[in-house]
């Protein structure tokens, strides 16, 4: 596609962004950033930190000028991994802590930029391309904060979660929302815990195979090779066919292993991953379905004000209602387009890891199917 | 001196120990062997087998037999894995008594002196047997303690019988340095057990997890595939639960034998110490009486010395018969010791072989089920 970069839109194809690996620096971690230019003329590569992540992510709850912003389900940003911690890594994390190298985290970065990129308002803030493209690091200058004070939020979050929707269509949402968002994170974390016991069990067979290495003196590793050439005669000492046993079911459980080891890796890469997504973006969802719930609860704070007021106050009271029924108006637009998008956007994404997750997963099956068949006749053909 | 094993696989039989049944007050085993195509079954108690040990062990071990150890008693005997409920209604703790008592009697049944023994006969023929007495000292933790204090008796002496012995001296070396490598396997089987036990928990809640994920699910064909997924989550949990049982039935219970086992060889190889120690203090006794007799010769004391003749001829006797008997026992000891290895090496084959067999028809089921689940995934639209 050679279309030029036009002014607040995008010069990169939101597909081709990759975060390709974590480069550690002491106490902090680097990642690459690699994306093509739309017009095709070559791609560019830029190294950003989680805090230039995190401006990001700042600049884009900015854009106070977007009517309606407060709609929009912003994609979830990885929280910033604690490095020199590793229960605590994995307990803040989860999948995304597990895996060789960063793979996981760095998967879940680069699918928090195509998400953005890929996203028709979000996509042409100019922090985006700045992000993306230049190569000194996005200014570090503290953004404001604007209307995400979270802090403030958190506080009355209690009173306003819980408040009656005016639309049916919201309410609806916000339950459903609020039950998926449990079961998904309920789900993330139960399955960590399967691929942690695999894992374990990974490990458990390593021991066992090495237990049984050392079954074998080494005197007798001559005598397994010659053995099993066929060439020494069994009758009086049945040592070297113990031996070629042991070394034999050593073999057995060293596939074993590997079965366990591609089995918690498919699980981590593909449904893990996926989970994990699934249940950040529910949480998305959900703040986002509590901004407009707040944005109500102004809209009838202002209307009963108005409906209050004294004369002298009335005009401005009323102002003040038509300004919040203009707002709660936008918000609401942009939020029901969002919830469509996301609707169909989160089918797509469990249909993708599903069908990754069940690929791989027979793949790895079947390989290990055929390698204990193979272990099998071995075995029957031992000492004959 | 090197003997040609006779092949002794004249008769296999083929025993089996089914699920104990009550008859009475009592829970007995119904015990079924086949001998030339004929089929005999008795119905036995618990501790009517450890009856037959200690039978058996009486008579024999005298000679250097390896007698097969008793089943355990206890369920914690050298094991940490949790069988089920700790009770002896549990299914596991029944199933691995019914095992071992199976294992039990087959080895020995294939043992063909033990086969021709009146009480292994009574104990395959007779309909009912009487309570066996005193049998509590025998399994499990007690039997292991008898043999580790008869063997710390012995290797408190320093003997070196000859030079012609060192075979005797590198089986027994070996013996011991293979109780403690199969010690260690077991602890690390052990653990395997335990960790697939916990997968097997963990894999049921995750199933219970994603089946509340697809009711939540609003799209049809999504909540379909995740239901899908939590009902093959499920299937794969019986697979692990069967996996953990194989891992523990077959190979876990196979070392545990066997380091029982050992130590039964060890016991052997203390008895031939014993009768060899026999002979060397009535060699030593004799010696004496000869001195006693030099002596009453010289001081001329014709009554004793009636005596002393008597004594030196019951010694030679005593003599002349210990070191037969120590012949005889090497004999049997290297016999059984050379039986012993074949036996354990068609054990431990025939027994991985069941287990990989186990392994593979496992694996098949997990392809079945991820191949069924594939086209779920797919639908979703």
């Amino acid at each position: 596609m050679m279309e030029e970069a036009r002014e607040g839109s995008l010069s990169v194809s939101a597909q081709t962004i990759r975060v390709t690996e974590a480069v550690r620096d002491g106490d902090a971690l680097t990642f690459i950033v690699i994306s093509q230019k739309l017009s095709g003329s070559g791609e560019y590569h830029v190294a950003r930190t989680h805090e230039d992540f995190q401006w990001l992510q700042q600049c884009l709850f900015s854009q106070e000028v977007v009517p309606g912003i407060l709609g929009v389900i912003f994609p979830p940003l990885p929280a910033k991994p604690q490095l020199n911690a590793p229960a605590k890594v994995l307990k803040q994390l989860g999948f995304l802590a597990m895996g060789e190298d960063w793979r996981m985290y760095c998967m879940a970065l680069e699918t928090y930029l195509q998400q953005v990129a890929a996203h028709t308002t979000l996509s042409k803030n100019k922090c985006l391309e700045n992000f993306l493209t230049s190569s000194e690091p996005p200014g570090r200058q503290r953004v404001r904060k604007g209307i995400f004070n979270r802090l403030s939020q958190a506080m009355e979050g209690m009173r306003k979660e819980g408040h009656k929707d005016v639309d049916d269509f919201f309410q609806t949402e916000r339950d459903n929302n609020l039950t998926l968002t449990g079961c998904s994170k309920s789900a993330t974390e139960r399955f960590i815990d399967v691929v942690l016991t695999e894992q374990k069990l990974a490990v458990a067979c390593g021991h066992f195979s090495t237990a049984l290495h050392l079954c074998v003196e080494q005197e007798e590793d001559s005598a397994v090779l010659a053995f099993s050439n066929g060439s020494v005669p069994m009758i009086k000492n049945y040592r070297p066919l113990h031996a070629l046993i042991c070394v034999k079911l050593s073999e057995v459980i060293d596939s074993i292993k590997r079965n366990f080891e591609s089995v918690a890796e498919n699980n981590l890469s593909t449904l893990g991953l996926g989970l994990d997504l699934e249940s950040r973006c529910q949480e998305a969802e959900k703040e986002m379905l509590y901004r407009r719930t707040c944005k109500l609860v102004e809209l009838e704070t202002a209307s009963r004000n108005a409906e209050r007021a004294k004369p002298v106050k009335k005009a401005a009271m009323d102002e003040l209602k038509v300004a919040a029924e203009k707002e709660f108006d936008h918000v609401s637009g942009v939020a029901k387009q969002e919830i469509a998008r996301f609707h169909s956007t989160h089918v797509e994404l469990l249909r993708q890891a599903l069908i990754l997750w069940c690929e791989k997963q027979l793949e790895t099956a079947r390989d290990t199917s055929f390698r204990y068949s193979q272990h099998l006749q071995a075995f029957k053909g031992l000492g004959e | 001196q090197l003997e040609e094993e006779k092949d002794e696989d004249s008769f296999d039989m083929e025993v089996a120990v089914t699920n104990p049944e009550k008859i009475g007050k009592e829970y007995f085993f119904l015990t079924i062997f086949e001998l030339m195509n004929r089929t005999f079954s008795v119905w036995r108690r618990f501790s009517d087998f450890l009856g037959l040990y200690e039978k058996l062990s009486v008579k024999h071990s005298l000679n250097g037999c390896i007698i097969p150890p008793p089943p355990e008693k206890s369920v914690v005997g050298m094991t940490k894995v949790k069988v089920g409920k700790d009770d002896s209604s549990s299914a596991d703790f029944v199933e691995r008594r019914r095992a071992a008592l199976e294992r039990y009697l087959q080895r020995v049944v294939c043992h063909p002196s033990l086969l021709q023994d009146p009480d292994v006969r009574e104990f395959l023929e007779r309909d009912e047997l009487p309570r066996a007495v005193g049998t509590h000292t025998l399994s499990g933790a007690g039997f292991l303690k008898m043999i580790n204090r008869a063997s710390d008796a012995v290797s408190k002496m320093t003997i070196k019988i000859s030079d012609s012995d060192a075979w005797f001296d590198n089986k027994l070396q070996e013996v011991e340095s293979e109780e403690l490598q199969l010690r260690k396997l077991h602890a690390v089987v052990d653990s395997l057990v335990n960790h697939r036990k916990e997968l097997c928990g963990n894999t049921a809640v995750f199933a219970k997890s994603m089946a509340m994920l697809g009711n939540s699910e609003d799209n049809t064909a999504l909540s379909r595939a995740l239901s899908q997924l939590a009902e093959v989550e499920d299937k794969m949990e019986t697979l692990h639960q069967e996996q953990a049982a194989s891992d523990f039935f077959i190979l876990a219970e196979l070392l545990a034998d066997y380091i029982r086992l050992l130590g039964a060889v060890r016991g052997c190889f203390e008895q031939r110490m014993k009768t060899w120690q026999r002979w060397q203090e009535a060699q030593s006794t004799l010696q004496k009486k000869r001195e006693v007799e030099a002596k009453l010769l010289w001081a001329n004391k014709p009554d004793k010395l009636q005596q002393a003749k008597e004594e030196i001829t019951e010694w030679e006797g005593k003599v002349t018969q210990y070191e037969r008997d120590f012949d005889r026992i090497s004999v049997t000891v290297r016999k059984e010791f050379l039986r012993f290895e074949k036996q354990k090496s068609k054990d431990f084959k025939s027994q991985i072989v069941k287990y990989l067999e186990s392994l593979l028809q496992s694996q098949q089921r997990h392809v079945k089920f991820w191949e069924a689940f594939l086209p779920e995934a797919k639908a979703i639209a």
